[in-house]
């Protein structure tokens, strides 16, 4: 029962309707925690990768993770004419991809830092079953969304259905998501799936963010001294000013 | 020594290096009550000059390219040694200097910094905030991002607005019927060349101007009017170096740490700084649903989007919006008052001036986000949007401040200025 909870994404209906700003569900990632973004890299080359690049991002920064060159070769480059030093490109070319999904497949590079992790955290666990649009698929946080549902396999089929619910006379309709069809994972299992590829997904944003803090933390202490230094040094000068 | 000294000597034959020492820091006499306020002058030359150097670092591997720009900036971001920290500080940098600028602008409004001998030290520092806002209109379009593109269509579209010529000057601008990669380009030479050197200009005039008639302070009277007899150095005056050096050197480190805390640890800002949208590559097809430019122009912003359109068109928002930043050139002219600082002006002036800031502060506000933001009134005042309704009012309120200064500042009941300066 508490999976099944945990599966469910509950959606006000009225948000869906107007297609305007929607509780988002929180991703909780740890930006400290390799472990989940080198599992995180697992889903983005195995799945995202086979439309998405990402441009910026060369595979050999997998290494700040604490991976080796040969790690990195062995289990997230697919193609063997790819280096290590590349950048991480979609094997579909813009042409196919924009005639298979109507619009071009974006950039991942810095998607985390335009969405927010929240956002894609729901996303990718928001996909429906709707025969209305031509992938067959529609999503709660993008309605109309192009992209088919590219981890049902392990998602299973959700369906969106509309309930009814009557509290002090008070009638209120809301849309939620059911698992219809199980797939491969658990709901619990594809929930930290999803959270692994959003760490990824965020640390592939901004590498430098947590070398970057860590330097923050010398500066500061460096600053700090530098403030007493300064201090001392303007009051011994404004002995004589009266 | 004895050499140093002679080749001093040698030079400053030649060259006035120790008379402009003398001139513009051993000698150059500043009050010695200023606080708080007065760090930020030099702070905002820290800046400028902070600016300048990580500018020329990204010039180094920026492509003003409309199919490479946005890709460059994030090969800055990750394969430039250190080049994270150096896009963060200027873009940190950029934010930081219109913090900087409008308290130090505060500050000449509290103490009538502006006023009789210092209207040309107050015009041109006020040149200087309009190259600014040009400097960090033109640098913004050259991350080529959504907030970038579209952010440049919408002021370049504000010249569009003047009647007549405007869909002309609009295309003469933009060098193209939309924002591309002419319009990168042109913006790129005045952000990194046109702008900075006619900025160096005015900060170079704007100190030479400030030496001329000396600090104002605190208390805003004249510490020339009372001068040691003996040496003619003002009885409140101290020289800049060493004091205001030393002094400066303090509050440099302090904007330091606040400066280094956002750089290394929250460069966004929230999305203030640096917009959630920015990081998506422009698309002239796709239209964001909410267009805002930085919180630096969003007080201007709310004032263009407050003033309903005339006639159908747009320029009374686009003229109000001039007028209300132009209209700090006047305020030399405007003030009446018999005093200069705050501390001796009358509950008139002080409660102008603390209207004038609330109004600054919530069309800040109110320019980063939807109109919609607030809701809507019900049907007694024509379902007319709340956040409109109170921009408007604001409008008036920041508009009220100057136009009214004239009649509030002279009967003003003053209290009589100190002889000499207090601490």
């Amino acid at each position: 029962m508490k999976k099944l909870l945990l599966a469910l994404l509950l959606v006000p209906a009225c948000a869906l309707a107007t297609g305007g700003e929607m509780r988002l569900d929180r991703a909780n990632i740890d930006r400290h925690d390799a472990i989940s973004i080198q599992r995180g890299a697992g889903v983005f080359v195995n799945y995202c990768l086979t439309c998405h690049s990402a441009a910026s991002m060369r595979y050999n920064r997998l290494m700040d993770l604490g991976l080796t060159e040969q790690q990195i070769r062995d289990n997230l480059i697919h193609n063997k004419a790819t280096k290590v030093g590349d950048v991480m490109l979609s094997p579909m070319s813009r042409k196919d991809a924009k005639a298979a999904f109507g619009v071009e497949p974006p950039d991942m590079s810095v998607i985390a830092r335009a969405k927010g992790v929240d956002y894609l955290y729901t996303y990718m666990r928001g996909f429906y079953k709707d025969t209305t649009r031509a992938t067959g698929w529609n999503n709660v946080a993008f309605p109309g969304v192009g992209m088919p549902h590219v981890l049902a396999p392990l998602q299973g089929t959700q369906v969106l259905k509309v309930e009814s619910t009557e509290s002090e006379g008070h009638k209120s309709e809301h849309a939620k998501l059911v698992l219809e069809t199980p797939g491969g994972l658990s709901p619990m299992e594809y929930d930290r799936l999803v959270r692994d590829l959003v760490n990824y997904l965020a640390f592939m944003a901004e590498p430098d963010a947590v070398h970057q803090a860590r330097t923050g933390v010398v500066v500061l202490l460096f600053l700090v001294l530098l403030l007493a230094l300064t201090w001392s040094l303007k009051a011994s000068y404004w002995k004589d000013v009266h | 020594m004895g050499t140093l000294k002679a080749l001093l000597g040698w030079i400053d034959d030649r060259f006035p290096v120790t008379a402009n020492w003398k001139a513009h820091l051993s000698e150059y006499y500043a009050p010695k009550n200023f606080n708080f306020w007065y760090y930020f002058g030099s702070l905002a030359l820290l800046v400028l000059v902070m600016q300048i150097v990580t500018g020329i670092f990204l010039t180094m591997h920026y492509k003003p390219d409309a199919t490479q720009a946005f890709a460059s900036v994030e090969y800055i971001m990750r394969d430039v040694p250190w080049g994270s920290v150096i896009r963060y500080m200027h873009s940190t940098g950029a934010s930081m200097f219109f913090i900087v600028v409008y308290l130090h602008m505060f500050r000449g409004l509290m103490y009538g910094s502006y006023r009789k001998p210092r209207e040309l030290l107050w015009l041109v520092g006020m040149l200087i905030y309009l190259c600014l806002m040009a400097e960090a209109f033109f640098g913004y379009l050259l991350p080529w991002g959504q907030m970038s593109y579209w952010g440049a269509q919408v002021i370049v579209n504000l010249f569009a607005a003047v009647p007549w010529v405007g869909p002309d000057l609009a295309l003469w601008i933009r060098g193209d019927y939309v924002v591309s990669d002419a319009t990168l380009n042109r913006f790129f030479a005045f952000h990194v060349i046109a702008v900075p050197l006619v900025l160096l200009g005015l900060v170079g005039a704007h100190l030479l101007a400030l030496h001329e008639v000396g600090s104002n302070n605190p208390d805003g009277i004249e510490i020339k009017k009372k001068k040691d007899p003996k040496t003619g150095i003002p009885l409140d005056g101290i020289a800049f170096h060493p004091y205001y050096v030393v002094k400066d050197l303090f509050g440099v480190v302090v904007f330091l740490i606040v400066f280094s805390a956002i750089v290394f640890f929250a460069p966004e800002m929230g999305g203030y700084f640096l917009e959630h949208n920015n990081f998506l590559p422009a698309d002239p097809l796709k239209t964001p649903p909410h267009i805002a430019p930085v919180w630096y122009f969003t007080p201007y912003y709310s004032i263009l989007r407050a003033v309903p359109p005339l006639f159908d068109s747009q320029f009374p928002g686009v003229v109000a919006m001039g007028a209300s930043v132009m209209i700090f050139f006047l305020l030399p002219w405007l003030d009446r008052g018999k005093v200069r600082s705050i501390r001796y002006r009358g509950a008139h002036f002080k409660t102008a001036l603390a209207l004038f800031v609330v109004a600054f502060l919530v069309l800040g506000y109110l320019g980063t986000v939807p109109t919609n933001q607030w809701g809507q009134f019900g049907a007694w005042l024509g379902h007319a949007e709340v956040a409109t309704v109170v921009a408007r009012l604001f409008t008036v309120v920041y508009f009220a401040f100057f136009i009214l200064m004239p009649w509030y500042t002279s009967i003003d009941k003053t209290k009589p200025e100190p002889e000499r300066v207090t601490s």
